[in-house]
């Protein structure tokens, strides 16, 4: 059309640029750290030292009536505490996404809140970041004699979340005289903290964010630090792409069917290389077949690899629908994932109302959406001493690892072995507030008899226990119907029975079922199908599940 | 080129790593289909601008090989550039789109306008109101935008998922937390979300991905000899029975729009970039933002955090 401009043959210089510029790692970091040790000043130092703030943006910032750095300096918090009660408080209040480019990477930053109160928006910056910056104020640690309760909070929830470098900027070295000492100091109780957690790649810096010494040039006044500037350090820190390697997961976020030729699974690569022509296993039907093609806008692809969105198409037509997954076939070498409704995670809890155990929320893993109950909370930490104790519930910000029961199974890898297939959120089914982030850490063994869930509880003639029998399983978490509706005639009840297993609901009757049917119903069950008979009330209860 | 067939046998040994465009393109897709698969009626803010013709572009990438499942919401302000209407209708008609035209007509008729109302009470009028009332016609409990973080301070605070109430206004102290790309979706009558799927882009990644996919943008981003007239700082494109000032005229200069807004309130910058290669050696070379060219962002401070807690984009 007209108003495409066509390029005049484009120079080889400038495809030659492109090419480079593409070329060129992506590197996401955040911030982590307490309340006023400098998050905000160092990122805005960074972004002015390398060149990547706009002249009128600096200028805004230059004029604004706010400025909190001392000695005449411009407020580079400035920069990224974009909004106005920010500016009122002189706080940070939500993360800040802020980018910029050297000629070597280019980087996302999330510059989060130090203070506690917001330790969740925290965790929202750090969930995706490769490199944690935790900042330390060199000051601060003087005066109260060690590294502030936040920052090790800060630092444990950057390990929980499986940040692979860890690096402390110990800042505000103008205000400590540059002393190799505290700085030695402070070093030597990081690595301590980093060595606890377990964190393999660590490093520490001291910096000032407001001179800014060893931010992006050497500090003149630091000559005794030998080691990279928080840039080069930045620059260099290898990325290595985990989610490559391992087995190939495929979650369905969207069934596409333009036209009745066509069926097509869309979703994101989670983890590992998906391949034209692989076999397959659906989860969690279970069933193989082969992937026909990979299809994109651009064309048909050979193969796949995380993170990349495309549209896989089957040899077979196999049902699978949102919030099922394709993984290899079995005997492919590749591990199936854990399918369960029964594991533990490290859950950080971020909002005022507790965590309690009991309690059913809605979570979300991968595309699939399902409920969780606490069934138990083995132990909370304190932050200070990592130490493990025992909770009935948990506050704002605790963390603990906790047991759940889903009503439906998950698919899942650890967290710690992938990111993508081990973190889970957790919503509260009411107020819709997203309440917790979960790291799942293992897969829980059920006993088979607890693990025995009713696919459907027959009492015949028993109405009111089978009434009970719903309510109570509603109460658990569990989603239960009475199929005595006159709309459903015997005839149908096998089918009714099979599709309410598939959508993880239990059917309960009060209906007298012919012994054929039955049979039926037992061929797909798999033992799930609980009688009455010979039963009184409260074995009943209890063999459903549902009795205190 | 940006189509990334892994070469197999490659990948075996050496997996292959996305450059950082795919990656981006990845996230978006993936953004898109989400909020498709989880929203009753999502519609997509179509403003005609460059972001917007990436986000379409990705749109179309997304459900392929359907057709974009949502339609396209344009609201119009009568102050855009002819330019960009023509374009408008041209390029949705050529996808195949679906396209809504909102505008405030009440607003229009009482001779709503930028000189004697002000830029921040004309946009709350002809963009704000008009966008809300067209998201409650229409009953949208999702609304796709093209806003970037880069582009300003306020925006770089908002979520992939930026959760609005019921009466379309966004609480940028209380925000959902957003971990991952685990999106919470869930939101109760009246409430909706706004998606912002090129969140984490730049300016100069819109730019390369416009080159590399080749996607029509408004003329206007071009620079050529054009009529205008100089207001304060501004350099305005002369229109057609355009409201002048005394001691205003008409000149010619080579320029081109780096950002698209209405006519009135939108300047344009001196330039020799009529191609995407010099366009974007340009930006390259820019030490000043891309807003800077828009009035209404800069009446005060903090006026567009302002602006998007009364519920605009
Ligand atoms: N002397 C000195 N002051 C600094 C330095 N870095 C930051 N500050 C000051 O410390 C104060 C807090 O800085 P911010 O950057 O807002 O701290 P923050 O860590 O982002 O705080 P929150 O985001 O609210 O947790 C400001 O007054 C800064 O000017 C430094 O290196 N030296
Ligand atoms: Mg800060």
């Amino acid at each position: 059309m007209a108003t495409h401009m066509a390029d005049p043959a484009p120079s080889a210089e400038f495809e030659e640029f492109l090419e480079a510029h593409l070329d060129q790692e992506m590197l996401r970091f955040t911030t982590a750290g307490s309340v006023d040790d400098g998050k905000s000043t160092l990122i805005g130092r960074l972004l002015h030292d390398t060149k990547s703030v706009y002249e009128d943006q600096l200028a805004a910032v230059k004029k604004s009536r706010v400025n909190r750095a001392s000695g005449g300096h411009v407020d580079f918090s400035l920069l990224t505490d974009g909004l106005k009660a920010e500016r009122e408080q002189g706080i940070t209040i939500d993360v800040a996404y802020r980018y910029f480019s050297t000629s070597r990477r280019k980087f996302i930053i999330a510059d989060t809140p130090g203070h506690e109160q917001y330790t969740r928006n925290m965790a929202t910056g750090a969930s995706t970041a490769h490199v944690a910056i935790v900042l330390i104020d060199a000051k601060a640690f003087l005066k109260h004699g060690s590294l502030l309760p936040q920052s090790r909070r800060h630092t444990y929830i950057a390990s929980l979340l499986g940040i692979p470098h860890v690096v402390a900027a110990v800042n505000k070295m103008d205000l400590v005289e540059y002393s190799e000492e505290t700085f030695t100091a402070i070093r030597g109780e990081f690595l301590d903290l980093a060595r606890q957690l377990g964190l393999k790649s660590v490093e520490a810096i001291p910096v000032s964010a407001l001179e800014g010494d060893n931010v992006v040039s050497l500090s003149r006044a630091m000559a005794w630090y030998s080691g990279p500037t928080l840039l080069e350090y930045l620059e260099t820190v290898p990325l290595q792409v985990e989610e490559l390697n391992g087995p190939v997961r495929f979650p369905v976020q969207l069934v596409l069917r333009p036209d009745s030729d066509f069926r097509g699974f869309a979703g994101q690569v989670a983890r590992g290389i998906l391949r034209a022509g692989q076999r397959v296993m659906a989860l969690p039907s279970r069933r193989e077949t082969a992937v026909r093609r990979i299809v994109s806008y651009d064309g048909d692809l050979g193969a796949a690899a995380y993170p990349q969105s495309v549209t896989v198409e089957l040899e077979d037509e196999i049902d699978v629908s949102r919030g099922e997954m394709l993984v290899a076939a079995a005997g492919s070498g590749d591990a199936l994932p854990e399918v369960s409704r029964h594991f533990r995670a490290m859950v950080v809890w971020m909002h005022e109302d507790p965590l309690v155990v009991g309690k059913t929320y809605i979570a979300k893993h991968t595309t699939r959406t399902v409920r969780a109950t606490v069934r138990a909370i083995r132990y909370r930490v304190d932050v200070n001493t990592l130490e493990h104790g025992d909770a009935k519930r948990l506050a704002m910000n605790e963390i603990a690892e906790v047991e759940f029961e889903t009503n439906l199974p998950l698919f899942f890898d650890i967290y710690r072995e992938n990111r993508n297939m081990g973190a889970l959120i957790l919503i509260d089914g009411l107020t819709n507030a997203t309440v917790g982030a979960a790291m799942i850490s293992e897969a829980v063994e059920v006993a088979p008899e607890d693990e025995a869930r009713p696919v459907l509880v027959l009492l015949p003639g028993r109405e009111a226990l089978a009434e009970r029998v719903r309510e109570r399983l509603l109460l658990r978490g569990e989603r239960a119907v009475i199929v005595d509706d006159a709309l459903i005639p015997e005839s149908a009840l096998v089918g009714v029975v099979r599709a309410l297993q598939l959508a993880g609901v239990i059917a309960v009757s009060a209906r007298s079922v012919d012994a054929d049917v039955l049979g039926q119903i037992d061929n797909f069950i798999e033992g799930g199908l609980l009688t009455g008979e010979g039963l009184d009330d409260d074995e009943v209860l209890r063999l459903a599940g549902v009795s205190e | 080129m940006i189509a990334t067939d892994i070469d197999v046998e490659e990948a075996v040994s050496q997996p292959a790593r996305l450059n950082h465009l795919q990656a981006l393109e990845a996230e978006s897709i993936a953004i898109l289909r989400e909020a498709v698969a989880e929203f009753a009626r999502p519609v997509m803010l179509y403003s005609i601008g460059k972001d917007s013709s990436v986000m379409l572009r990705l749109a179309q990438k997304a459900f392929y090989p359907g057709k974009i499942p949502f339609p396209l919401l344009h609201v119009d302000t009568s102050y855009k550039f002819p330019e960009m209407i023509a374009f408008r209708d041209a390029y949705t008609k050529e996808i195949g789109a679906d396209l809504i035209v909102h505008r405030n007509e009440k607003a229009i008729a009482a001779g709503a306008n930028p000189w004697t109302l002000g830029t921040q009470a004309c946009c709350g009028l002809l963009k704000t109101r008009s966008l809300l009332d067209a998201l409650e016609e229409g009953q949208f409990d999702a609304a796709f935008g093209g806003a970037r973080r880069d582009e300003e301070k306020s925006r770089a605070k908002e979520r992939v998922y930026s959760f609005r109430d019921t009466a379309g206004q966004w609480d940028p102290k209380n925000q959902r937390p957003e971990l991952w790309s685990l999106y919470n979706s869930r939101l109760k009558k009246g409430e909706s979300i706004r998606v912002f799927p090129l969140s984490n882009w730049t300016e100069l990644d819109i730019w390369l991905y416009l080159y590399a996919e080749k996607i029509p943008i408004v003329p206007l981003y071009f620079a050529r000899e054009r009529e205008l007239v100089k207001r304060g700082s501004s350099l305005i494109l002369y229109q057609e029975g355009m409201k002048m000032f005394p001691g205003e005229k008409v000149e010619t200069r080579k320029v081109r729009m780096r950002s698209l807004g209405c006519s009135p309130c939108t300047g344009a910058m001196p330039s020799e970039a009529d191609t995407l290669p010099k366009i974007i050696a340009e930006l390259m070379a820019f030490r000043r933002s891309e807003r800077e060219n828009r009035a209404i962002d800069h009446d005060e401070e903090g006026s567009m955090e302002t602006k998007k807690r009364e519920g605009y984009f």
